[in-house]
């Protein structure tokens, strides 16, 4: 069956895998987020040790034109650091929950990295010259004699290795009293909002003492909380607009311009649960975990547990489109529920022209919806299929009933293996799929 | 209406949920980084589901059986002071499955009742009353973990007489953490 992703023909080969082969996973390297800038030059992943690693594709050969240039590691620094709140006798972890990149004005480039409760921005630069022919110093930096300075010079600039530079330029603090979820830079490449479980705050990216809280959600009596805050994304393409969504599986979208704080949304989107669906785990399941406009902006992604679903934005009543994940694990929900999986939050990505969403599943299995073609596909991430080029086959899960050859079975899914976090390169047919803690890259086979 | 059977299945699946959710809820106190609001929310929403349906069946399979009518909590399948006497009243029904479960309940509450009594004689303290987790405290239902929770600066146990603490037993179950926990940030 040929794997979807734009158009029914394409196919998913393997391409790298990075990070330690060892099965014994060290928690600081668990991968938390991963995300290309909007070139796709460049990968950029976080991991619960409150790294950054940024990787940088090579330019493609010209010894072989059928190959996408490789990913290689370009840059890594410790983003944030453990830290206490003395106030609360509570461990601020630094796990990087997000990333995501400032479109670049200049030779630099910018990222925005949070952990539940500082927001940094990093400057990301290159240094491939140095000056050389100091009349007081040595090259190796000590100070010359004074005495021995017959003549003058002009220093010139030297090319030198390439060296590259990460610098915190701005740290965004003491805004938020919730778990940092998310942050997204707006259109006017000026602000950007962050969100926790009840706020949502607007950020200017030159001005790190003063926020402005834009939503609200919290009750004046803690005891009516009902629900919280789980993702929030600005507009592609109006800076006015945003949309949060909720623990109760609705998404509002607020226009900025309508008041100062958007506690009242301009549009709430929501679907009406089934009733032949209800049971204990309902509302877990319908807490939405990620939400993503579409590169258009006309329509916007929204993951629960289940499911994905596409929302167009002119239409409030339901999704236009909903998509199973991993349907078979309905029946499930309790053991999920004992052994913490329900409380898994799957994120998910469109590709670049809005035809084919991705998502993350169990057993290291990741989903694949074309919208146009209707097709979907589940492939795998493992070590097994990474052979060079090696083309991914499909895979499929067993319901119920006899096996099938090839097929496996819902009790034979490894549960420790998820895949939470993909991304999809804004240009081209490459994603970005991490596991545990490695990496892996896929690009569609080239003929 | 629902046989006793499922009544009991039920029974039983809901308390398993409310056991668990418990656990997780102790748990996530001593995670790195704190309690998630998020995450407290969806446990104390399941608790809510699985105390409302337990009650539900309990209640369901009490109308059946003809017994006494439960007390609100469930842990007892009668009110009466006369806790032994509720237990025989339930074992010769032939409707309910599993009388062991049914006869070791009643007497939990009890013990840590008594023991609470003897304990905290000396601790008596005026009406002041601490805001969290009043009654919990005081009351281990036998599905949770045996250790007894800790105290906050400023709580008390409270030394409850008999009577009260049975009636408290099924309140803190059925209040337990459900308004509690979200205040508690």
């Amino acid at each position: 069956m040929a794997g979807a992703g734009g158009g029914n023909d394409v196919q998913w080969c393997f391409s790298q895998v990075k990070g330690a082969i060892d099965d014994d996973v060290a928690e600081a390297d668990i991968i938390s987020t991963v995300e290309f800038n909007h070139s796709g030059e460049l990968l950029a992943t976080g991991d619960k040790g409150g790294r950054v690693v940024i990787f940088q594709q090579e330019p493609e050969s010209k010894n072989q034109p059928q190959c996408r240039g490789e990913y290689n590691v370009y840059s890594t620094f410790q983003s944030h650091e453990p830290e206490f709140d003395y106030l609360k006798s509570l461990e601020i972890e630094e796990k990087i929950n997000k990333i995501r990149w400032l479109p670049q004005k200049n030779a630099a480039q910018f990222l925005l990295s949070t952990n539940d409760k500082t927001i940094k921005l990093w400057k990301i630069s290159e240094r491939d010259k140095r000056p050389e022919g100091y009349n007081l110093k040595e090259e190796d930096g000590r100070y010359r004699d004074p005495n021995t300075v017959t003549t003058l010079r002009v220093p010139v600039f030297r090319p030198m290795d390439l060296m590259v530079e990460a610098s915190p330029r701005r740290v965004f603090a003491n805004a938020h009293t919730y778990h940092i979820n998310s942050i997204s830079v707006n259109s006017d490449c000026e602000t950007y909002l962050s969100a926790d479980d009840l706020r949502i705050n607007l950020w200017h990216l030159e001005i790190t003492d003063r926020s402005f809280n834009i939503v609200d959600i919290k009750p004046a009596n803690m005891e009516e909380l009902t629900e919280v805050i789980t993702a929030a994304e600005f507009h592609p393409n109006q800076c006015n607009t945003f949309v949060y969504s909720s623990s109760k599986g609705t998404i509002r979208l607020c226009d900025m311009r309508a008041s100062a704080l958007c506690d009242q949304h301009s549009k709430m989107f929501e679907e009406p649960e089934d009733p032949n669906n209800r049971s204990f785990f309902s509302e877990i399941i319908s807490s939405i975990s990620d939400v993503k406009f579409s590169h258009s902006g006309r329509y916007m992604m929204t993951r629960d547990y289940l499911s994905v679903k596409i929302w167009d934005l002119n239409m409030e009543t339901r999704p236009v489109e909903t998509y199973q994940v991993h349907e078979y694990l309905r029946s499930k929900l309790c053991s999920l529920y004992e052994n913490d999986c329900i409380f898994d939050k799957f994120e998910c990505c469109w590709n670049g022209n809005d035809s084919v969403v991705m998502t993350g599943s169990y057993n290291n299995f990741f989903r694949m919806f074309d919208r146009g073609y209707r097709q979907d596909v589940t492939l795998e991430a493992s070590r097994e299929n990474s052979k060079p080029r090696s083309v991914l086959k499909p895979r499929k899960v067993c319901t119920g009933g006899k096996r099938k050859k090839d097929e496996i079975s819902v009790d034979s899914l490894d549960f420790n293996k998820k895949i939470l976090h993909t991304a999809w390169h804004p240009l081209d047919n490459i994603i970005a799929v991490a596991t545990t803690n490695n990496l892996y890259i896929f690009q569609d086979k080239l003929n | 209406m629902m046989s006793a059977t499922s009544a009991m299945e039920v029974n039983a699946e809901a308390r398993r949920i409310l056991a668990v959710s418990i656990s997780k809820l102790y748990a996530s106190r001593t995670q790195r980084g704190g309690l998630r609001l998020h995450r407290s929310l969806l446990l104390s929403l399941v608790m809510r589901s699985a105390r409302d349906i337990y009650h539900s069946s309990s209640r369901e399979s009490e109308g059946q059986s003809g017994a006494q009518p439960a007390a609100e909590e469930p842990m007892d399948t009668s009110s009466s002071p006369g806790n032994h006497a509720g237990v025989s009243q339930a074992e010769p029904q032939p409707e309910l499955i599993s009388p062991e479960p049914a006869a070791e309940e009643p007497r939990s509450p009890e013990e840590p009742c008594e023991s609470e009594t003897i304990e905290d004689k000396e601790n008596l303290s005026p009406a002041r009353q601490s805001r969290k987790r009043r009654g919990k405290a005081s009351v281990a239902p036998d599905f949770l973990p045996s250790k007894r929770a800790r105290l906050e600066p400023g709580e008390e146990r409270h030394a409850a007489p008999l009577g009260s603490c049975r009636v408290r037993a099924g309140e803190s179950l059925a209040v337990l953490s459900l308004n509690r926990v979200i205040p508690a940030f």
